[in-house]
């Protein structure tokens, strides 16, 4: 025989079948829109970041020092009260001094591989209009060991520009942009001044609008001299065996080479404090469906206890004791919760499956359809918040329910 | 002997801007296995000394005694599972959980008590029914039956888990006088199986079928035709 609790909340639910339904039914409604708006948001983000990870270093050093080096003044007198103002980090050709030392230095640490850039600016040229550009110059052999971009290339290659010294590669939109193919030739210039014929010899298509359209990759040697800075660098790119250890990692770094060096996480802390901020309206919004169907179950377990008040009475003169009664009302609160999960579980899966089939909005391939996550935890985390609005809104007309003295109801019938 | 239930002193005072006095200073004794009918006039706190004495209310004075045992220390607790185990209610309104059957009205004392397996509590349920002419209303909702079949399965849940003490609140009051007999009879039944049974009722007629009539005035006690003698210091166990 089921538990008593459980018996008396069926029994009072299922006399007032189309309050309750409509609490399930609001119950649902949370559920499933969290569930299909989180999995949405899930995917959009996950992909995004993945994309950066995989297209971008993981951890990335340039030619910055946050804190300038301590002055010799200080040096000589540590403990003085000895301040000094408007120090200018001295920067005079700015570029990683002793990047060489400092790559061999990063390829002996274990599960780092570690590749220069050059990173400059310059105007590519064709039929008469120009195109800003950020080019990257790559150690070729090296950048292969640190980036994913390999995967994105959809003509021609980046190891192409291993043996074409004046070799191009770019983002397809760009070359489409500017009427450029594989093969092509097309003029750069540069601040350092005079112009320089580049030959396209690969094309990738990553998906992120800002690489697509604005990146661009030479060799090393060719952007040292479009820059007019022979033998330097400004960047290391890197890469770790475990990404999980990106914040640590470059601390360490940074601590051992005192340049700037900063984890995926720091390089693109705008656009994960914008994910942030989209999971709290998100969520915020989703939890406040929940909340008005928390509303909707305080409001039909009242009205229970208020009708009730002559069988809780009853109940408690017969013996049961208040926290019987509490169950009662708790149990009623759960049912209706556990009812709204499950047919909201139901709800989510069907709402997620059809965005499924939407095509993907400014997706560069169109075939690519929506991404939305469906995951155990997403539908524990929308089950868990259902079953706790459930219950807290549940509490409340029990707590009352239970501290009522029966006398008073038993006095006022006879 | 010692008393099966005893009033001692039993004062119950409703605060408020003016202090209603329900029960003064009862004094009353009930043997084991004893029918008492108590009447007295409309507001005589007939039921407020029944619900005292049924650990549903608090006295401001005095205490009851179970068995001799003093009960004022119970927590609620402790009241409830008194309640569950030793006494059964009967009021004069049914009280019947409308949404169960007859048989899950009847049962339901018994699963909060958890004693027994589910087949032997629906047979100790029918078999309270049968006796009562019930069984043909065991799957009945309390809404289908008449009033004296309502009262009589009230009976059956009162009696679910064997209790010592009925009480009984003007079980006839809602019933046609064929009715009311019988309830009494079946009350007048269950003090000869040894149960202790307290009946509060105006009639006069059906008073005269208990073993002993107590008539409350004003919350005192002002007649009694068979006193139940305490042996000193009965329950007090100061010896
Ligand atoms: N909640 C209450 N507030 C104020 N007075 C009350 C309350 N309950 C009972 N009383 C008063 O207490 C007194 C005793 O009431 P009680 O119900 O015990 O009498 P009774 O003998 O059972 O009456 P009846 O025969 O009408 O059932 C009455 O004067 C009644 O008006
Ligand atoms: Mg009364």
């Amino acid at each position: 025989m089921m538990p008593l609790p459980l018996a008396i909340a069926l029994a009072h639910l299922s006399a007032r079948k189309r309050q309750t339904l409509v609490s399930v039914l609001g119950v649902a409604l949370g559920v499933g829109v969290f569930i299909a708006v989180g999995g949405l948001m899930q995917g959009f983000q996950g992909y995004f970041r993945s994309q950066i990870i995989e297209t971008n270093p993981h951890i990335l050093m340039t030619d910055e020092i946050r804190r300038p080096a301590p002055q010799p003044l200080q040096l000589l007198h540590p403990a003085a009260a000895v301040a000094i103002s408007r120090i200018l980090p001295r920067d005079p050709v700015r570029g990683i001094s002793g990047a060489g030392a400092i790559l061999a230095a990063l390829d002996a640490m274990p599960g780092v591989a570690a590749a220069p850039t050059l990173r400059g600016q310059a105007i590519l040229r064709r039929a008469g209009r120009d195109y800003a550009v950020t080019v990257l110059g790559i150690d070729v052999a090296r950048e292969l060991r640190v980036t994913n971009l390999t995967k994105d290339m959809v003509q021609g290659s980046l190891q192409a520009l291993a043996t074409q010294p004046n070799g191009l590669v770019l983002g397809q939109a760009l070359a489409g942009k500017m009427g450029a193919s594989l093969g092509d030739t097309v003029v750069a210039a540069t601040s350092a001044g005079g112009e320089h014929g580049l030959r396209i010899v690969g094309l990738f298509n990553t998906g992120l609008e800002q690489q697509d359209q604005s990146i661009v990759y030479v060799p090393l040697a060719q952007q040292q001299s479009m820059q007019g800075r022979p033998r330097v660098v400004n960047e290391i790119h890197l890469k770790l065996a475990d990404i999980t250890r990106s914040i640590p990692t470059a601390a360490a770094i940074e601590g051992r080479f005192g340049f700037k060096t900063a984890p995926w996480e720091e390089t693109y802390a705008r656009v994960l404090s914008v994910f942030r901020l989209q999971n709290l309206v998100t969520y915020g919004a989703t939890g406040s469906i929940l909340l008005v169907a928390g509303f909707g179950i305080f409001n039909i377990i009242s009205t229970v206890v208020l009708e009730k008040a002559r069988d809780i009475a009853i109940m408690r003169s017969i013996g049961l004791a208040a926290r019987d009664i509490v169950a009662v009302f708790l149990v009623e609160g759960l049912v209706v919760g556990v009812l709204g999960v499950l047919a909201g579980s139901g709800v989510g899966f069907g709402l997620a499956t059809l965005m499924r089939q939407m095509p993907s909005p400014g997706a560069t391939d169109p075939s690519q359809r929506l991404l939305v996550v469906q995951s155990v935890p997403l539908y524990g985390l929308a089950a868990g918040l259902a079953l706790a609005t459930a219950l807290a809104a549940a509490w409340l007309p029990s707590r009352r329910a239970a501290q009522t003295d029966p006398l008073d109801v038993i006095r006022g019938a006879t | 002997m010692t008393p099966a239930l005893q009033a001692v002193n039993l004062t119950r005072v409703l605060p408020g801007p003016v202090p209603t006095t329900l029960v003064a200073g009862v004094d009353l004794a009930f043997a084991a296995g004893s029918f008492t009918a108590i009447s007295g006039p409309s507001g005589s706190g007939k039921s407020s000394l029944l619900y005292l004495l049924g650990m549903l209310d608090h006295p401001t004075q005095g205490e009851v005694r179970l068995f001799g045992e003093p009960t004022a220390a119970l927590d609620d607790e402790q009241r409830a599972r008194l309640r569950l185990e030793r006494f059964g209610f009967v009021f004069q309104f049914h009280f019947l959980l409308p949404e169960f059957t007859v048989l899950d009205n009847v049962l339901l004392p018994m699963r909060k008590l958890g004693r027994l397996g589910t087949s032997a509590m629906r047979a100790h349920a029918m078999a309270l029914l049968d006796a009562l002419d019930m069984a043909s209303c065991a799957g009945k909702l309390p809404a289908a039956l008449s009033g004296g079949q309502r009262q009589r399965a009230a009976i059956a849940r009162a009696l679910a888990n064997d209790p010592a003490f009925i009480m009984a609140d003007e079980p006839t009051g809602a019933l046609d006088t064929r009715n009311a007999a019988a309830v009494f009879a079946i009350l007048g039944g269950l003090a000869r199986q040894g149960r202790t049974v307290i009946a509060v009722t105006h009639d006069q007629g059906l008073a005269a079928t208990a073993d002993r009539r107590v008539r409350l005035v004003d919350g005192r006690v002002v007649a009694d035709d068979a006193p139940v003698a305490v042996p000193a210091g009965g329950g007090g166990g100061t010896d």
